[in-house]
Parts: C-alpha cells; structure tokens; sequence
C-alpha cells in the first residue's frame, strides 16, 4: 500500500497544460469540460426558456396584437400576430433542446463529468480526450440545432417527438424541410456525444475507483451517473437507428415509417407511373423506437436529480440517507423498468390493445421504487436537525415536485384513463413537475452545493434563496394549474385553443398560467447574476464548507489538475456517517481511518 | 532487439491502468480486484454494447416492417458468399496473427497482419460490388423494403468496418515498427472489435437472408 | 433568516396542498353524454387515492421541514435502516397499486379490448390536413372502395365510384351525425399525417394512423351538438381541425343523415 501512495504520489507531479487554449478550450480536465457543458447548457436552457414564454405569449393572449415582438422577430409575426408555423417551431424547438440540450446536459454531462472522478477518488475519466471530443461534438449539435432557426423554411415543426409522416413529408408542414434535416443531424451529433460521455463514466466508476470505494459505498450521485449512463448506452441506439430510417424515408424514398396510399393537400403521392411513391410502412414503427429511447431518456434526466438530491439531503439533514441499499435499489430497478414502459406513450396510437396492457403492468410498477425513495428521503429528514441552506430548499423542492409529479403518473399509466387525459395539458403538467421540474430543481441544488468545487467559491445565500422561492412558488404557479385545465380536455400543442368552444372558458386559467411563467422565466435572472457574480466575487470556500464526508470534500476548492496533489485517499465508509453518537464529531469522512467501535458500511 | 523487446514487455507487464491520455500509469487500481483491467478494455465492450443496441434496433425494425404485406424477399446476390468467405478469412489471420505475436515471433506475425487487413478491403470492395451489381439488375434502395434493408444495415455494418480499417491502419504501422511487445497481447482489443464485425456480418446474413 | 426558511417551506406546502386539492374538488370534466361514464369513475377515484397520498405525504414534509430544523442543542438521530419499516411501505404501496393495476386491465378489457355489438352503426372517419371526412356505407352496408390514387379536391378520401358498393356511400365533412342510445362502430383512417379523433364529451380519443384502419366504439346517450377536436399535432392548422357531433333520437337519425348529406 505505501508503494502505492508513493506512486500515485509520483504522477501528481504531471503538470496541466500551461496555454490558455489546451488549459480551458480543448482541455481533457475533466472539471474544465464539465462547466464547458454547464455553461453551454446554461446558454441553451435560456434560448428554450424565451421560446417557452413566446408559447405561453400566444396561449394566453392569441389574438393580442404584439407589433413590437413583430418587429423584433419579423419571421415568426405577421402584423403583429405570431403565425401558425412559428408557434409549431415553439413548442418543438422548446422540447428538443430542454430535454437533450440542456435537462440531459447540466445534470449527467456538467455534474457528471465534476463529479465522478471527484466522488470516485480518480485523477481524470478513464478517456480524457474522448471527454474533450465528446463536449465539441455536442457544441457542434448546439450549433446545427440552433442554426436551423435561420433556415427558409423555419426549423422542425413536427414536435420534439418528430412523428412521421408529419416529420417525413415535405409538404406536410413548413418545418419539415431543412429544418428536420437539421434536427436530425443536431440528434446525431448529440448521441455521438452522449455515447462517448456514457464510455466514460461507466469505464471511470467500474476501474478507476479509490481503493477500499467498492460499489456500495458509492454516493448515490454516482449511482445515478453510472445507471443514466448505461441507459444512455442502451437506449439512444435506438433512436439512431429510427433517425436513419427516417433520412432515407425523407430523401431516398424508401418507405420504412410511410404507408402506401398518401395523399397530401388532395394531391395523391404517387410517380408519373401511376404507383405510389411508398408502400407499406408504418407510422408506428417511429413511435416504438422514439420512445424505447424516450422513455429511458426521462430517467436520464431524473435520476441523476434524485442522486442530488438524496447527497445534499443527508449533508444538510446531518443524518444518514435512510435505506441506503433501498434507494440504489430503486434506483437499479427505475432504471430497468424504463426499458419495458415505453408504450405508455401509445395507448391511443392504434397499437394491439393487448401491447397496451403489457405497458400498463410495468408503468403502474414503477410507481413502486419511486414511493420507496419518497419515503425513504422523509425518513431520513425524521428526527434530523436541517441547515436551511439554498441547496437544501432545492433538494426540499425536488422532493416536493417528485410527489406532485409523480401521482398525476399513476393516473396516466392507466391505459382507460389516459383516452381522455392523452395530449392534454394534464401530460404537460405531469411531465414538467417530475421530469423538468425534478431535473431542474436538482441541477439548481447541485449547483449551489458543488459551486465550490467548479469555481472555488461560494453563491450568494440570499439571493439564492430569493431565486428559490420565486422559482418555487411560480413553477407550481404555472405547471399545477395544467392538470385541471388538461381535465377538461385542453390540447396540448394548440395554436388557439379559443377555436374550441368547450376550451373557450379556460382562457382565464392561461392568462394566469402564463403571468406566472412569466415570473418564472425572470427569475431566472437572479440565478444568472448570481452564478456570474459568485464565480469570481463569491466568498472563498475551503475544502469542505458544508462539514460534508464524501471524497470531493478532501481536496481543495477547485481541485487541482490531477484532483489530489498528493497521494489519492484511501476509503474507509460510505458517504454518509452524519450523527454517528460513537463518532468523535458529527460526521466521519470517507477517507479518515476507521474509529472505535464504527459500524462497517 | 531482443534486449529491447525484453524491456518493453516488462514495462509493459505494470500494465496500462486509469486514464489512457495524460496519465500514463496513473490513476488507482479498482478495490474489487476483478474488473479492475484495462479500461480500455472494458470501453471498447461498452462500445459494442451500444452497436448491438444499434442493430437491435434495426432487427427489431425489420421484423416489424417484414409483417407487412408489400414484402418482397430479395434473393440474396452470389457475391456475398464471397464477402463472407472474406471476412471470415480474415479475422482468421489475425487470430494467426495474434497466436505469433504472442509466441514471440513478432517478424513472423507482419504477413499475417498484411492478410487480415487485404481481407478487410476485399470485403468491402466485394460489398459495393454487391450494392452495384443489384442496382444493375433494378433493385434499388427504394425498390422494396427488403431492399431498403439490405442497403441500411449493409451500410450500416460497412460504416463500422471503416473505422476498423482505420484502426488497421494503425495496427500496421505498429506492427511493422515491430512496436508489439512479444508474449503480450498487443493486438487483443483491435481482436475484439474485428471478431465482432465478423459475428455482427454472420449475424446481418442470417438475418436478410436465412431466417 | 436560516431559521424563516423551514417556517415557510412548511407554510409553502400547505398552501401548495389546500389550494391545489380546493381546485381539484371542483368538477373539471366536460359533460359526459356517452357510455364511457367509467373512465369518469376511474379519474375520479384515482384522484381521490392519490390526493390522499399528496396531502399525507405533503404534510409529512412540511411537518419534518418545520420540526426538525437545525436549533442549538439539537441532535440528529443515527437512524439509517429499518426492514420492518422498508418493506411495509414498499409492500402498502405495492398493494394499492396492485388494485390500481386491476382496475385499469379490467377497464382497459371493457372499453378498449370489447368488440363492438353486432348491431352498431358503421361510420368512417377519415382525417386530412385539417379536416374531417365522414362516411356512412348506406343502405347496403358496405363501404365502397376507396382508391387514394383518385383522391381530389371534390373527392378526398378517393372514393371509387365504379364500384357499386360505393353508390349509396353518404359523405360529410366535419360533420358527424350519430343515432341516439345505439352503440357506433367508428372506422379511423388519415390519408396524410396523424390525427386523432378527440370527442371530449364522449371520453373518445383515438388516433388515426396513415396505411391502418382503427376502429373504437361508443353509445352516445344524449341528443344534443357536441365537438370533435383533433388532439394530434398534424401541422399548422391542427388546432382549427374542429368538426360537430349531432347526436339525434334514433328514430330521427336516417333523417336527418340523409338531409345533411344532400347536397
């Protein structure tokens, strides 16, 4: 073992690259290409965000006239009202890039890349350059999918979920030109980059971990990470393989999702020949694999909040995770469940109705683990003493919209209900509570509490709180009242619900909705200012400013190139020996040497 | 020369462990023990576990799309036994290969080498061959689903052997320089990738043209 | 400041529950006028189940958050496992789900997994951008062949009038009329993009899949006009793809078909 530490003690003496351009643009540090994805997706979330609030814009007010957004953005107004294929554009552009480009980034590509060798006790990811490669292929999907903002012919319109023929026909709406192709082509360059992200973490958590970090003394961020990026490894082929079919149906006439017999605009489609231009594909062949990587996708964005989440809890609550082994369980078991639900989605697609209660089973099932890691964080938070910091009121915050989110489940996973609630605003609440909501307020408590660890510093306390609570209270304020208006029967992805008189009544509840989210989205503003602001103003941190035990916390803020300068610490428990009465103070490192009478863990 | 090969064999005995790039040796032996190789390793089966995924994918696709009554089986082009043949040869010459190298005859392996990589290309010449000599006789991607397939996951395989080629590539100039150690499996993970190409075309043929 | 923040976490949640559970008390559902008054039960009871658990589960945080804030002197409890506990919850969760499971299979066989009655009315509804093409067989209770090849502007679903079944075809757009009490056997096609077929009085939503036929059935029960959205993003006017359900007394039905379907 000494020989060892002398070893490792040795490569410490490697040194970082010295030029501003190999040290912070193509750097292999892992803890540099992690705030390059941060601040990418932080770009990306702020274009999605505006796109959201011209969405809301137009739900609540349709027929307002808004000459100077007109004159602002010329291509989406017409005198003053917003067009048809503008509003299109919204709603898909808004879902692509919050759920690849930023809720899928932040958490498993920013946080991943910070924490995993951090928590792991390794001086890199296994592959340093394939890390630097994968954050450029990503900003090269960054830029393809926001350049199709600048085409002709507008950028995708069919939905984040691309459904053909809508996807696959040019005639059949505006976005489907370029701008598809676009998408597909961002798609590509984002799976490529997730793949190589996945390589890495599962490579990283499997061999480079400390000596005595076996897999369950793990925090439970790691877990999380190593389990989305296996997801990731597993689903997104699928996803691949649906978006070549889906360029050889769009531009070489093949007919994998396009069935015999189309007829556009009252125009047949079919060859001077008299034979049609496809034969015998099926729609629905898209929807099966888009969502057996869609669903998956959902936990990828999840579950690393819920490993947040349960760290930032156990350090603020000074108390043990409750059911430690429970909460990997549940996690492993989410995580194998999300391979077999996928056709919840398509209970009214038309698939066989027997397929639908297949789906059904494992949908309710899932709703099993996701109630044990409920309770398992109010039992950890029974009988604690919580320090009230910003990073804990998100973690709070996680928990509270896991439960809102969560139930609303339980509803849609059952296939007879979902006739009346499929596409209607209850699904948009449902999702935004748990899915976005949940990954959102985690990447926020995770921030807070890693901040340190990214940039040496502490964020401001009050103005954190502040952007908590507004956000808080205007994320339910704007995504709860989805669930009754979704009831009764509003659409979702609707350009004017006031064309329907039964949605005529509920144009109140929008105007609300979209006051609220208009907050929402300022809010905002105080987390930008205080994000800049405490990265180079902040208060010093040390190396550990919240008394927390795991392995991040035993090296200085920011770690140095290498992580540890010196030998790599040995670890002797889990991460969470908080109010141990046998311990000498109230909580125990990984790294510090076994005391009196400790109980293995 | 033998001197020098000693001394790399040892150096290389340590075994490469954590980050491949800037650390050199550095990083930490796992606490399991087991898995504990070389990363390298294991990413490269992840790799292959994502292609598979990839071309579950596809099959999952094709069993689906050939339900449908519009299918029209292909017959399979003559040339593809011979691309077969090819691949198979091939990844049997780098098994001779690797039996070489690890028997201390690091001269003995080069042609060997040379074999597998003039397979490979063969293979993928004889491929387009084959994609030519279908669309001579009227089949076109578009013509029919069966086709469609055919031409997706042909090209899909071909894609992945390109980048086996390029690793060839490298594998060559290493070989050449002699830069493998004797006794040692130097060629073991580019090994994995190719057998898998192999398998994965075996796979392919039995699923376009067999079952 | 630290000590507000578990006061007003716990103040939030509250607030959070006796507003959102007010709201939910309220009846949300358009008026049912179909047989399919079970999915209404279904939500219903679902909702109550699970509001139940929100509000427990939400009290539950809000009471720990207040209660167990950081005050000096106090200690943590060293509490981290307990089975009996783990799976008594894990098995209380898996046994109501377990009745939730079996209620959804059992609705699920009754609405969806139910062929129609042998007597139900047969009527065609075909979707294009963006609208509505409804089609009853007539007389002879058959439809005629449709061949898209012979789509036009006057003649969009491509009916093929050579063929003798189609003669006493009836074609309507946008407007769907149905016999009081008498189950409809609902035949769904598109010829373009996805749509679904949403009659949100009627707990009816379907979508319509181009190169399938989908069928779904339902008893509308009272007479009345009610609308037909399309609930399916199918393109830029997707949200004006609006269409009228005349629900008439059966004795009036063939009536008042036929008069709609003059020209």
């Amino acid at each position: 073992m000494a020989h060892a530490a002398e070893a490792q003690a040795g490569e410490a003496h490697v040194h970082a690259p010295q030029a501003f351009i190999w040290r912070y643009v193509f750097s292999k540090d892992h803890k540099v290409i992690a705030i390059q994805y941060y601040v990418t997706a932080m770009f990306m979330a702020l274009i999605a965000g505006l796109l959201a609030m011209l969405v809301r814009l137009q739900l609540a007010w349709p027929e307002r006239d808004n000459a100077w957004l007109g004159n602002l953005l010329p291509m989406g107004f017409q005198s003053g009202v917003m067009n048809p294929e503008f509003y299109a554009m919204l709603f898909t552009m808004h879902g692509t890039i919050m759920v690849f480009f930023v809720l899928s980034t932040a958490p498993v590509s920013g946080f991943g890349n910070l924490l995993i060798p951090l928590q792991a006790g390794a001086r890199d990811m296994a592959f340093p350059f394939l890390n630097g490669l994968s954050f450029w292929t990503f900003l090269c999907g960054c830029v393809v999918i926001l350049s199709s903002f600048f085409v002709a012919s507008g950028a995708a319109a069919a939905g984040w979920t691309s459904y053909p023929p809508l996807s696959a026909l040019k005639g059949a709406i505006p976005g489907s030109d370029m701008g598809q192709t676009l998408w597909i082509v961002a798609m590509v360059f984002f799976i490529a980059s997730f793949t190589m992200g996945g390589l890495n973490f599962v490579t990283t958590i499997l061999n480079l971990r400390a000596k005595g970090l076996t897999m369950f003394r793990m925090p439970l961020t790691m877990w999380s990470m190593f389990l989305v990026a296996i997801l990731g490894l597993l689903a997104f082929p699928a996803l691949t393989a649906a978006s070549l079919l889906l360029v050889f149906d769009r531009h070489f006439g093949t007919s994998f999702f396009l069935p015999a017999g189309l007829v556009l605009n009252n125009v047949p489609l079919m060859g001077p020949d008299g034979a049609f231009l496809h034969q015998g594909g099926s729609p629905l062949l898209w929807q099966h694999l888009f969502w057996f990587l869609g669903h998956p996708e959902v936990y990828i964005l999840m579950l690393p909040a819920l490993g947040f989440t349960s760290d930032i809890i156990a350090t603020f609550a000074r108390k043990p995770i409750f059911g430690y082994r429970s909460m990997v369980l549940a996690m492993v078991a989410i995580a194998g469940l999300s391979f077999v639900v996928w056709g919840h989605h398509m209970f009214v697609s038309g698939m066989s109705p027997y397929l639908g209660m297949a789906f059904a089973v494992g949908t309710i099932l899932i709703a099993v683990p996701s109630a044990v890691k409920v309770f398992n964080w109010l039992a950890t938070l029974y009988r604690s003493r919580i320090r009230f910091t910003t990073a804990m009121l998100w973690a709070l915050g996680v928990v509270s919209l896991f439960i809102s989110g969560g139930l609303s489940g339980i509803l849609l996973g059952q296939g007879a209900l979902d006739i009346h609630l499929h596409d209607t605003m209850f699904v948009v609440a449902h999702f935004h509570l748990i899915m976005a909501g949940a990954a959102l307020f985690g990447v926020f408590g995770a921030t807070a509490y890693w901040f340190p660890k990214m940039f040496g510093r502490l964020m401001n306390e009050p103005l954190g709180k502040a952007h908590f609570w507004f956000t808080f209270v205007t994320y339910y304020g704007t995504f709860f009242p989805m669930h009754y208006i979704g009831i009764a029967g509003h659409l979702r992805r609707i350009y004017d619900p006031y064309q329907y008189e039964f949605l005529a009544p509920l144009k109140g509840i929008n105007e609300f909705i979209t006051v609220s989210a208009f907050i929402l989205g300022l809010s905002q503003i105080l987390f930008f200012v205080n994000f800049f602001w405490s990265a180079f103003k902040g208060k010093k941190a040390g190396e550990n400013p919240w008394d927390a035990n795991g392995l991040e916390w035993t090296t200085s803020s920011p770690p140095p190139h290498g992580n540890w300068p010196g030998a790599i610490p040995v670890v002797h428990r889990w991460p969470y020996e908080y109010s141990n009465p046998a311990a000498p103070r109230d909580h125990v490192m990984q790294h510090e040497p076994p005391f009196a009478g400790e109980p293995r863990h | 020369m033998p001197g020098e090969i000693l001394e790399k064999a040892r150096a290389h005995a340590g075994g490469p462990r954590g980050p491949v790039g800037s650390w050199g040796g550095g990083g930490s032996a796992g606490p399991d023990g087991g898995i504990a190789a070389d990363p390298r390793r294991l990413g490269l089966w992840l790799f292959l576990g994502t292609v598979t995924m990839l071309f579950v994918g596809f099959t999952s696709a094709y069993l689906v799309r050939r339900a449908s009554a519009d299918w029209r089986p292909l017959a399979i082009p003559a040339l593809l036994w011979w691309n077969t043949a090819a691949i198979v040869a091939s990844s049997g010459a780098l098994e001779v290969a690797r039996r070489r190298l690890r028997g201390w005859a690091p001269v003995g392996a080069v042609p060997w080498v040379f074999a597998t990589g003039i397979l490979g290309v063969l293979f993928a010449v004889g491929q387009v061959l084959a994609w030519r000599a279908l669309a001579a006789r009227g089949f076109y991607l578009e013509t029919s689903p069966h086709n469609s397939f055919f031409y997706v996951l042909t090209g899909t395989h071909l894609v992945h052997l390109a980048g086996g080629l390029v690793w060839f590539g490298v594998v060559l100039s290493r070989v050449r320089r002699l830069a493998y150690v004797p006794g040692e499996d130097g060629l073991g993970l580019f090994a994995t990738y190719w057998h898998f190409l192999a398998g994965l075309w075996l796979y392919l043929l039995v699923l376009l043209f067999v079952v | 400041m630290a000590k507000v923040q578990g006061l007003l976490f716990g103040l939030a949640t509250v607030v959070l529950v006796v507003v959102s559970v007010f709201y939910f008390t309220k009846d949300w559902m358009p008026p049912l006028h179909s047989d399919r008054g079970a999915i209404d039960h279904g939500i219903a009871l679902s909702l109550a189940v699970t509001g139940v658990v929100f509000i427990v589960t939400n009290l539950l945080l809000a009471w720990v958050s207040f209660r167990y804030q950081d005050r000096p002197g106090a200690v943590a409890s060293y509490w981290h496992d307990h089975a009996g506990l783990e799976w008594s919850w894990t098995g209380v969760t898996a046994l109501i789900l377990f009745f939730f499971l079996f209620g959804a299979l059992r609705l699920w066989g009754q609405i969806v997994n139910t062929p129609p009655p042998a007597d139900a009315l047969l009527v065609e509804v075909t979707g294009q951008q963006f609208a509505w093409n409804v089609r009853y067989p007539g007389p002879d209770g058959m439809f005629g062949r449709t061949d898209a090849r012979q789509a036009t502007q006057e003649n969009p679903i491509g009916l093929d009038r050579a063929d003798p079944a189609a003669a006493d075809d009836l074609l309507l757009l946008n407007q769907l009329y149905l016999p009081q009490g008498r189950a409809v056997d609902v035949r769904l096609r598109s010829l373009d993009v996805l749509h679904s077929l949403f009659l949100p009085n009627f707990r009816v939503k379907q979508d319509a899949v181009p190169g399938m036929t989908v069928s779904t059935w339902f008893v509308p029960k009272d007479a009345g006009d009610f609308e037909i959205a399309c609930a399916e993003h199918c393109g830029l006017g997707h949200y004006r793809m609006r269409g009228r359900v005349h629900v008439v007394p059966a004795a009036d039905f063939d009536q008042a078909l036929a008069a709609a379907a003059a020209p």
